[in-house]
């Protein structure tokens, strides 16, 4: 039978569920995420580095879990997950395995039986916090206690924890059978055999599938690779991606960044954490927000195009509006809940960078012109370049 | 970009009359447009013939018309009006197709008019099964093979092509009226036969099947930016095949991973801009292979629908009120969303609950048919719940639906394990046959052993759903296990977190439900209630909107302090109780939250109007049963509940509420009691001194041929135990009855029959009235049956006031029902059945709460019925009320009952003592012959002014009909005749007159007649002889397929005539009820 689990949190509450995953003990950032579907993409995202997610959708794991098509990296990624109900059978004809076995087998914890819309309602209200999923016996005290000791978000630099240790060459799109289809119609493919070298900060697949099916030749490349590696790969444009951990302190990655944006002319693309260094490279602010946006039903305004966007969201940081001003920096995107800055372009540059998830991953697709910007942007500045060299 | 100011005032088309396929959710659509509308400074015009609709209360327009919906009345409407605009969005079908009417006949163009939220082309292009298919297919889609065809022969070509099964689908049907599934080469000519037939374009679409797939609707929203939102998704339990309407459904889709979610997503964004539809709400359906992902697109609706009444009580979004908003040039991110107020409307609703949707069907009520579920919708009405779990969530769906159920197996309904046990053979084919009960069939399999994949199997259920219910049996079996032990309270919260009800506990471990409930007090073990947000909790939410789980913390209720009320709701639509109660209930909400009181409403049915999120102070979505029911009202310690205006459902709960220390409002339950059990009411109106007709009870069939005997053929019977007429008969002879009895005591065992006189010839009358503690009653009014007694109240027509009974005879029912309301102790509402017969007056029932014609006797007379009671039972009297005596109506007002004879070939067309009618018409006039005409046309059949008659009677007709006969002939009318009438008419006079032959007697016979288009008018009173009879079934099935009036009451014919009449003299006009009532 299930194990009881315990989900404690620093500020003193306990929750109470059952074990449903390994059955570890695990200290992380309790956030939570209102997507209705996707938790395997949720689970496999690196930016879910170190947070154990609470998911407001009642049961998981009914459609189990799919190949590595659907998977955001290589293994699970997130601490731990919280929910009301897990399934433990798995009906789709995707799935390869039922989500429990699939924890179990990549040492994920897990709990469910969790009264998880208090815990929302708590999360809301204190903001994110720290906590202690436990299988274990000692006192509720003992398991706050060790909640309070856990490492804070603030000041973590986990981009390096999950950057990859080598480049290498992406060439995957998406699976016929799951390719994203429709809104953004045909893909641009205008960019067809050009270099695209991606700082891996945490990169989720679906971004690299992105490029991918759009023809572009995917280099990745570690958190840590001097600017001149990058540039002796002669990229048409080079994206930083998305990934966990406070922004500011991910130092090597502000640097990296503020060396790309002096290529004038180079396309410098960012995505979520790659987004927060582009703007403090060039001297705005990020700030940790109360509970952050984790979810596929954000509008966000796009104030180029006027239109709202439905967008995946997943961040606990943000860019300061009010530190653009004196930055070559222009507002492209703003968030319609609350008013968050979610893109931004620079003045002159082919620069731009989104605090959402384009990639969706999971999540509505009709952020993706952002990659079809790219891909134009990639189509039209080597010439420049080269004239200028 | 904002409101379009030169939009100043638009025409909404309502839906008409409740239909099977059509039903409360467009008064909920439409009331929410309304005020939309108007909050926007609009003028707006509405035009809906149905009575008992909110929408048509004078205030919720600005001008309000009870007129047919049809192109002529709103042709006339738009004359007199002058609209900028029409929205015919949010009136279903029948709104859809009033507007491509209006557009075809050049209306719009003359007057100037445009469409809003659809033009025609829009409409044709989604509703045309083969243009639907060149868009989907343009974009890159797929819907399933098919060709649209026009002729058998036609279709039989197809039919090479496509295989079989094949589906057959008429154009431009509502709820796939006339369509079906053939298996085999014969089904199949007649459905495409019969879908000719139902079309109005006479065009059927020939279709590739993909029955077993499973099934997705999207309900979509799109702005005139091109913003596009999912609103909610919902996933059919039952697979392709059975008609949406009629398939259990949960929200959110539960077994789509998100890659397959969003490639449907875009393709449903995909569809609405092929389509065109420029701004709204729309439906998008879907059919996934589970084997491989393949999708088809299956159809779309240009509108508001069924679905998206649906998807807004699910997830809290007012789809109908942004459609609206958005048709005046609104985009969505310029709307808020109501229930944070802090976000706008252009997000998507994340929820934290699984929703249910059991639709509800009365099948037993239309002996004869063939209950099978199919692509052709049959459902009269159906039940929502909320809950934490699908568990939880079915098992309350189950409950809410008021069939007796407790919940998945485990009540008094529960066969399993009974002599009567069904054999591993009959579930296995109550599996594999779509049904009503097949969720029921599946826990019997396995608890019989029949393996869960097997069942996925004989049912093309997903796996997933089958588990579920794998999981409950094997929790029942553990539950059975502790049977007769001490209650144990952690198996007790795991049952509850489970969704069962004290009852099923009660049933499975040996005790009574009242034990387990004491049970549950003393530990403490109680519901928690959460609200309904729209954002799973992500912000603060004021939404009033609660629904009830186990085993977590409770949201907060947001109190005001003032004195609270409860008001129990109707439930599921069902056939004798609908949207007349769920407008009574409103009232009821309207006026004590004007009066200060806090109102808080209980119902389970996702339709209606009460379910609104701000009808009332607070909205619970919980099943209409005792504990479901004291569980809210422990919660908020109301002063006290309102019970008399939802129907029978909550009446049912009011002498068990009070003996758990409820304070009833209103009428006690004693009283309530008294008027319903035979033997007292039959002591109250020996007290009052008022006749009834004779009467008997019979327990064997020889009592009751004694009890017959003694009273004197013919005689009404019916069980003990009714609702809405069930199972009520009126028998001529001895045979008959032994029949009856001998059917009706396997119906029900335990009560006994009951047998009356039958008044064959009287008048029936229905009065309602009000009643306070001062002990004063003032009469509502006085319906008059067009049709004579025998006919259920529910089902005739009737006029108000009496178009034919003398004064006097009216007098002496007021003061007798007066006499009873005090009898009785009536505070608030009563309804009173009459039959008048020569100069006797006999009491049928009486029923102290709201009835079925409070909305249309206070639509008619202007004075709001429900709201007056509702104040009288918060203890206001009638005249510090100002209502001090009864209301002359202004203009003659004839109540027409729609029937779904078309949902259910086979069954026999005929009006009697068992309540059919789904809803009702109101045509209001000067003169009762114009009012009545309108009735008939806002009913959908429209009298002819000219062509031939076809009138057969029974022998003690023959003399009355002669009358009817000269009349029609004397306007232009050929009458035609078989021998025995045309034998009595010819000597009569009657010309010109023709005689046809009977059935089996020649050819051409009255069926070739009709057939041929010749016939526009039937005259049919129903024989005794059973060869007769069945000949005259066949005739009025007929009729009713091919839309001709058919009259089987004399009294109904002579009415038609003096309709027909006013018809000849020029066409009927238009007036709004504001001039009429507020003048």
């Amino acid at each position: 039978m299930t194990r009881a689990a315990r989900l404690a949190l620093a500020d003193g509450r306990v929750f109470h569920g059952r074990s449903c995953g390994a059955p570890l003990d695990v200290a992380a950032e309790v956030v939570f995420n209102t997507s209705h579907t996707g938790y395997q993409e949720v689970l496999t995202d690196p930016s879910y580095r170190g947070q154990a997610v609470v998911f407001t959708v009642p049961i998981l794991g009914i459609y189990g879990v799919a190949g590595a098509g659907d998977d955001q990296a290589e293994a699970p990624q997130a601490a731990a997950l919280v929910c009301r109900e897990m399934s433990r059978r798995a009906s789709s004809w995707r799935a390869q395995e039922p989500l429990p076995a699939f924890l179990a087998r990549h040492g994920v914890p897990a709990i469910e039986g969790v009264d998880t819309r208090s815990l929302v309602r708590h999360l809301r209200e204190r903001g994110a916090v720290l906590g202690v999923l436990s299988v274990g016996e000692e006192p509720d005290a003992e398991l706050v206690e060790r909640a309070r000791h856990a490492p804070p978000m603030r000041g973590r630099d986990l981009a390096s924890e999950v950057s990859c240790a080598t480049p290498y060459e992406w060439t995957e799109g998406f699976d016929t059978a799951t390719t994203p289809w429709g809104t953004a119609g045909p893909v641009e493919r205008c960019a067809a055999g050009r270099r695209v070298v991606v700082v891996d900060l945490g990169v989720k697949r679906d971004i690299l599938r992105h490029l991918a099916a759009r023809g572009c030749e995917v280099s990745v490349v570690p958190l840590g690779t001097p600017l001149e590696a990058i540039l002796e790969r002669d990229p048409a444009g080079v994206l930083l991606s998305n990934g966990p951990g406070d922004p500011a302190a991910v130092g090597r990655g502000i640097e990296l960044a503020r060396g790309l944006l002096a290529c004038e002319g180079l396309p410098v693309y960012g995505v979520c954490l790659g987004y927060q260094l582009i703007s403090l490279a060039i001297g705005a602010k990020t700030i940790k927000m109360k509970f952050g946006h984790r979810g596929g039903n954000h509008p966000v305004r796009d104030l180029e195009r006027g239109k709202v966007l439905i967008s995946a969201h997943n961040h606990g940081f943000a860019v300061d509006p009010s530190s653009l001003a004196g930055t070559p920096l222009l507002a492209t995107h703003e968030s319609l809940f609350d008013g968050t800055l979610e893109g931004v372009r620079h003045r002159e540059l082919p620069v731009r960078a989104v605090q959402f998830h384009p990639e969706a991953g999971p999540g509505p697709h009709e952020a993706e012109t952002f990659f079809d910007d790219f891909v134009r942007d990639l189509a039209v500045a080597p010439a420049e370049r080269a004239r200028e060299g | 970009m904002p409101l379009d100011p030169s939009l100043k005032k638009v025409l909404i088309i309502g839906a008409g009359p409740i239909v099977i396929g059509q039903a409360c959710e467009f008064d909920y659509s439409g009331t929410q447009a309304c005020k939309a509308l108007r909050e926007e400074g609009l003028e707006v015009i509405l035009m809906n013939s149905n009575p008992a609709t909110i929408m048509t209360d004078p205030e919720v327009a600005d001008r309000t018309y009870v007129e047919p919906v049809t192109w002529e009345a709103a042709r006339a409407i738009i004359e007199r009006e002058r609209p900028c605009a029409v929205l015919p969005t949010l009136g279903g079908q029948t709104s859809l197709n009033v507007a491509i009417d209006l557009a075809r006949r050049g209306v719009l163009e003359e007057f100037g008019v445009r469409l809003l939220g659809a033009d025609v082309d829009v409409i044709e292009r989604a509703e045309d099964r083969e243009r639907f298919k060149e868009v989907v297919e343009g974009i890159g889609l797929e819907s399933p093979r098919s060709r649209a065809v026009h002729s058998l022969a036609e279709a039989l070509e197809a039919q090479q092509e496509i295989g079989l099964p094949a589906i057959v689908r008429p154009s431009f049907t509502l709820g796939g009226t006339g369509g079906g599934v053939a298996y085999n080469i014969d089904e199949f000519r007649a459905l495409v036969d019969n879908g000719l037939r139902a079309s109005p374009t006479h065009e059927v679409l020939v279709e590739e099947s993909v029955i077993g797939w499973k099934e997705f609707e999207f309900e979509v929203v799109r702005d005139r930016a091109d913003n596009c939102i999912v609103v909610c998704t919902i996933e059919n339990v039952d697979p392709m095949g059975v008609h949406t309407g009629d398939s259990v459904t949960v929200a959110p889709a539960l077994t789509l991973s998100d890659r397959e979610f969003q490639r449907l997503r875009d393709a449903s964004f995909a569809v609405l801009r092929a389509i065109g539809v420029e701004c709204g709400g729309s439906n998008v359906q879907f059919a996934v292979d589970p084997a491989n992902g393949a999708l088809r697109v299956i159809e779309m609706n240009p509108r508001v629908s069924r679905s998206s009444a649906l998807a807004s009580k699910a997830t809290g979004f007012p789809i109908a009120r942004v459609a609206a908003k958005l048709a005046l040039g609104y985009t969505l991110d310029e709307l808020a969303n109501d229930i944070t107020r802090s976000t706008p409307a252009s997000f998507e609703p994340a929820i934290d609950y699984i929703v249910t949707k059991i639709p509800r069907f009365d099948f037993e009520k239309f002996a004869g048919c063939d209950p099978t579920l199919t692509t052709s919708m049959k459902s009269v009405g159906e039940a929502m719940a909320i809950g934490r779990t699908f568990k939880e969530s079915f098992q309350k769906a189950l409950r809410s639906l008021e069939r007796g159920r407790m919940g998945l197996g485990l009540d008094r309904r529960d066969d399993w394990g009974t002599e009567r046990s069904p054999s591993r053979a009959e579930l296995r084919s109550r599996l594999a046959t779509p049904n009503p009960g097949r969720l029921f069939a599946v826990r019997q399999a396995l608890l019989a052993g029949i393996p869960a994949a097997e069942v996925v199997d004989l049912t093309g259920i997903d796996p997933w759903f089958i588990g579920e219910i794998e999981d409950l049996v094997a929790f029942e079996r553990r539950l059975k296990e502790a049977h007769g032990e001490a209650l144990d309270p952690a198996l007790v919260l795991e049952a509850k977190r489970l969704g069962y009800s004290d009852v099923q506990l009660a049933t499975a471990l040996g005790r009574s439900p009242e034990e387990v409930r004491r049970f549950r007090g003393e530990r403490g073990l109680r519901p928690a209630y959460r609200t309904v947000d729209t954002c799973a909790a992500e912000f603060a939410a004021r939404t009033p909107y609660f629904y009830s789980t186990w085993g977590e913390d409770s949201d907060e209720v947001p109190s005001s302090g003032k004195p609270k009320v409860v008001i129990l709701g109707g439930g599921p639509n069902r056939i004798g109780q609908g949207i007349e109660f769920d407008c009574c209930c409103i009232h009821a909400s309207m006026a004590l939250r004007e009066d200060g009181y806090e109102t808080i409403m209980i119902n389970s049915n996702p339709e209606t109007v009460s379910t609104d999120y701000d009808t009332s102070d607070r909205l619970y979505f919980e099943p209409l049963t005792l504990e479901d029911v004291l569980g809210v009202i422990e919660r908020e310690r109301p002063l006290g509940v309102i019970v008399q205006l939802g129907g029978q459902t909550p009446l049912n709960l009011s002498l068990a509420l009070q003996a758990a220390g409820v304070n009833i409002l209103g009428t006690s339950p004693e009283a309530i009691h008294r008027a319903e059990d035979r033997e007292a009411f039959a002591e109250v109106l020996e007290r009052v001194g008022l006749a009834r007709p004779a009467d008997g009870t019979a327990r064997t069939v020889e009592e009751a041929l004694e009890v017959a005997r003694r009273i004197g053929y013919p005689v009404m019977v019916r069980p003990s135990y009714v609702l809405g007429g069930r199972g009520m008969s009126v028998v001529h002879d001895r045979e008959q009855l032994e029949a009856y009895v001998r059917a009706a005591t396997e119906i029900s065992p335990d009560h006994p029959v009951l047998i009356d006189q039958f008044l064959d010839d009287a008048i029936e009358v229905d009065v309602d009235l009000l009643a306070d503690a001062a002990g004063a009653v003032v009469i509502g009014g006085i319906l008059e049956h067009i049709e004579e007694a025998g006919v259920h109240s529910g089902d005739a027509s009737c006029a108000l006031p009496p178009y034919t009974l003398p004064p006097l005879l009216c007098d002496r029912i007021r003061e007798a029902s007066a006499r009873l309301a005090r009898e009785l102790g009536v505070r608030g509402l009563m309804n009173v059945q009459y039959a008048v017969k020569e100069e006797s007056i006999y009491v049928l029932e009486a029923n102290p709460r709201a009835s079925r014609t409070v909305p249309f006797i206070s639509k008619a007379t202007g004075r709001p019925l429900a709201k007056i009671a509702a104040r009288v039972m918060v203890g206001k009297t009638l005249r510090e009320q100002g209502v001090l005596e009864e209301l002359a109506p202004p203009r003659f007002a004839v109540k027409k009952s729609v029937f779904p004879w078309n949902r259910f070939p086979g069954c026999e067309v005929l009006l009697g003592p068992e309540m059919r009618s789904t809803g009702e018409v109101m045509g209001m006039d000067r003169a009762f012959g114009a009012a009545f005409a309108k009735a008939q046309a806002g009913a959908g059949e429209d009298l002819a002014t000219g062509g031939a008659v076809f009138v057969t009677v029974r022998d003690q007709d023959k003399q009355q009909v002669i009358y009817i006969a000269k009349k029609l002939a004397s306007l232009g009318f050929e009458i035609v005749a078989t021998r025995g009438t045309y034998t009595v008419l010819e000597r009569h006079g009657v010309e010109p007159l023709r005689l046809v032959p009977k059935i089996h007697v020649g050819r051409p016979n009255p069926l070739d007649l009709i057939r041929n288009g010749e016939i526009a008018l039937v005259v049919n009173t129903p024989s005794q002889q059973p060869i007769a009879r069945r000949h005259e079934q066949e005739i009025r099935a007929l009729s009713v397929a091919r839309g001709i009036p058919c009259f089987t009451t004399i009294p109904a014919a002579a009415a038609a005539v003096s309709a027909i009449e006013r018809l000849r003299a020029g066409p009927l006009g238009v007036e709004a009820l504001q001039d009429v009532l507020l003048p």
